[in-house]
């Protein structure tokens, strides 16, 4: 690190650090996180909504917090590099949108079998044609059978906070594979809210290649000489069981960082009112409306509860059904057509025929938290035209 | 204790130790067949199944062949005080990761991609990795567990492993000289006598003879030690 910061392990910085509150957007607090921990290089290829963030890293960049950052040529260039830094050990960090993260994808889903710690930061946009730029976020259910964590961050704190969290899981030598940050594309990448951050004098302990499951490619220190990924190609049952296996070690990985989940991001989930009648469950930028709308009918005395999602992967699924237990009606308000959670809320509960598929946005359009309610009187059984009136 | 994680063969298509629920031990805990347990108790576990198992074996991995860390040195020592410890017991290398094609060397060296050939091959029914990189640790101990019936014994410097039957974790120099005493301990209660023996040598590495060697022992990668067109080698390591 070029500035004089003072280092400190990531419990310190997420639960001890004095904090200051300031009104910036996501993006902002996306590349403040970055500032904060210690990042020795950064890659990326802009589009919008990401653009914003990279900016503003290429901005830390120049004020000295990072070491190295450069435009590739485009994203599976990108990404290709980002596995090519790992192997030399360095911290790590990227971001993408929507189809951007597409075009990257073929890099993107062999990093964790590569064994590649990043983070990734994903600004969620409309995938589909005609072109958007607007948000949703349709591209993680792409995401989500890669094998990397990912956590999804409802707000401009928790993109600061999840940010800053998933530098120290990725290194984890139990962990060691991506961890991606989503959160919606200008519904909070350029909307401002408050954040508590910690001083920027503060930055994460140094990364130590080292301690790692795999070589970091050291050609002055021999274990590293040495070829880190098997090609195992060969048409036998050999080649085919380690490949199995290996698959396997990714899952396993992404199994092993939900203890670290608990540790830095308080969890996978967040539950209020858990065996309520009526449960929302949503995860990112519609978390934030049904949190809305649990209030809502909290004012109006309604039998609801609301789950917010944070780890999307690891799949929280225990901790859903314990939080969904009892409940007649689940409903998953979601930013994207295809229902990617509600998906994974029914795979995960024996009563999945309770779960209310929807209310869902997309293609840049907002969720308005009649929208939730609207469910929420169904589901109750009562005349909701009455009594919005 | 009820047993998550037992000596194989498990079958053709192995279900990985985490995703039954085996998780890591923490710290000064180990894990025996897959429960949370204090480290002796592994240790003794692990003792006897060496003592009492056909060609017991050691499989040190590139972390500590290579002198390469302060520690190192120490922590090899220590393997082979452990090795003479253990009556008939061999040393066979993972010095690197890379599958051994077209055939590997059982007797030679084991490798991660294809370990239980040289665990069948040499009858090993109870096994210690160490020094081996986590990742590749992880899937040899779960192929093996797929596909051999072998004890296995993890000691490793950071976190251990789900895969094994005893798994010890932050494992250095002292923590290998305490499972060494625990193996004489477990070696007098069973009524084993033995006098602290070296392992052999590796019956299959040849007498190194560098002068005979030609760019085609090299295989597909000759190409690495070829001289450029004009190039002059003076030094090689």
């Amino acid at each position: 690190m070029s500035l004089n910061k003072t280092l400190k392990d990531m419990d310190y910085l997420l639960n001890e650090a004095p904090r200051e509150k300031h009104f910036i957007t996501g993006a902002q607090a996306m590349a403040e996180a970055v500032k904060r921990a210690n990042v020795d290089m950064a890659i990326a290829y802009p589009i919008t909504p990401q653009s914003e963030v990279m900016h503003l890293v290429g901005d830390i960049y120049a004020q000295g917090h990072i070491k190295e950052y450069y435009r590739a040529e485009e994203e599976l260039g990108t990404m290709s590099a980002i596995a090519g830094a790992a192997r030399a050990g360095v911290r790590l960090f990227t971001a993408t949108s929507g189809p951007g993260l597409l075009r990257g994808l073929e890099a993107i889903v062999s990093w964790p079998g590569h064994r590649v710690p990043c983070v990734l930061g994903v600004l969620t946009r409309v995938i589909n044609a005609p072109l958007s730029i607007q948000p949703d976020n349709l591209e993680m259910a792409y995401l989500m059978h890669s094998g990397i964590v990912m956590l999804h961050a409802e707000n401009q704190q928790d993109t600061f906070d999840m940010t800053l969290a998933a530098f120290a899981i990725t290194e984890k030598v139990d962990v060691y594979i991506p961890v991606s940050v989503s959160t919606e594309g200008f519904f909070v990448t350029h909307a401002k809210g408050y954040v508590n951050m910690m001083s920027e004098e503060l930055a994460f302990t140094e990364n130590d290649p080292y301690h790692a499951p795999v070589p970091a490619m050291d050609n002055e220190v021999p274990p590293a000489r040495i070829q880190r990924d098997a090609p195992v190609q060969k048409s036998n049952f050999m080649s085919y069981l380690i490949h199995s296996v290996w698959q396997q070690e990714i899952w396993d990985s992404n199994r092993r960082a939900m203890k670290y989940i608990y540790q830095y991001v308080g969890g996978p989930i967040e539950v209020t009112n858990p065996g309520a009648k009526v449960m929302l469950v949503a995860s990112g930028c519609a978390a934030a409306q049904a949190r809305e709308a649990n209030r809502y009918a909290q004012e109006e005395g309604l039998d609801v509860g609301f789950v917010k999602v944070r780890a999307i992967r690891p799949w929280p699924k225990k901790e859903i059904q314990d939080a969904l237990k009892g409940s007649k009606a689940i409903i998953v308000p979601e930013h994207n057509i295809v229902g990617w959670l509600c998906k994974e809320v029914q795979a995960s509960i024996p009563n999945s025929g309770d779960v209310i598929e929807g209310p869902r946005v997309y293609g840049g359009m907002t969720l308005p938290v009649e929208l939730i309610m609207t469910e929420i009187y169904d589901a109750l059984g009562m005349d909701s035209l009455v009594l919005q009136a | 204790m009820s047993k998550k994680i037992t000596v194989g063969p498990v079958g053709y298509m192995p279900q990985s130790a985490p995703s039954m629920g085996v998780e890591l031990s923490p710290e000064g805990k180990a894990l025996l067949y897959g429960n949370i347990v204090e480290e002796k108790e592994a240790m003794r576990d692990a003792a006897k199944a060496l003592l009492t198992m056909k060609n017991p074996t050691i499989f040190p991995g590139p972390q500590v062949l290579w002198d390469w860390r302060d520690d190192v040195a120490d922590k090899s020592a220590a393997i082979l005080e452990l090795a003479s410890e253990i009556p008939g017991c061999k040393i066979i290398p993972m010095p690197d990761y890379r599958p051994k094609y077209p055939k590997i060397d059982v007797k030679a060296e084991i490798n991660p991609n294809h370990p239980n050939l040289t665990i069948l091959d040499n009858k090993i029914k109870a096994c210690v990795f160490i020094g081996v990189h986590c990742h590749y640790a992880n899937l040899s101990l779960r192929m093996i567990r797929a596909g051999t019936d072998c004890y296995t014994i993890a000691m490793c410097a950071m976190m251990g492993h789900e895969e094994a039957m005893a798994s010890l974790r932050d494992v250095h120099a002292d923590n290998i000289l305490a499972f060494r005493d625990v193996v004489v301990e477990v070696r007098n209660e069973l009524g084993i006598e033995h006098t602290a023996t070296m392992p052999p040598e590796n019956p299959s590495l040849p007498k190194e003879d560098w002068g005979s060697l030609t760019p085609a022992d090299y295989g597909e990668y000759r190409s690495l030690i070829m001289s450029r067109k004009g190039e002059h080698v003076a030094e090689v390591e």
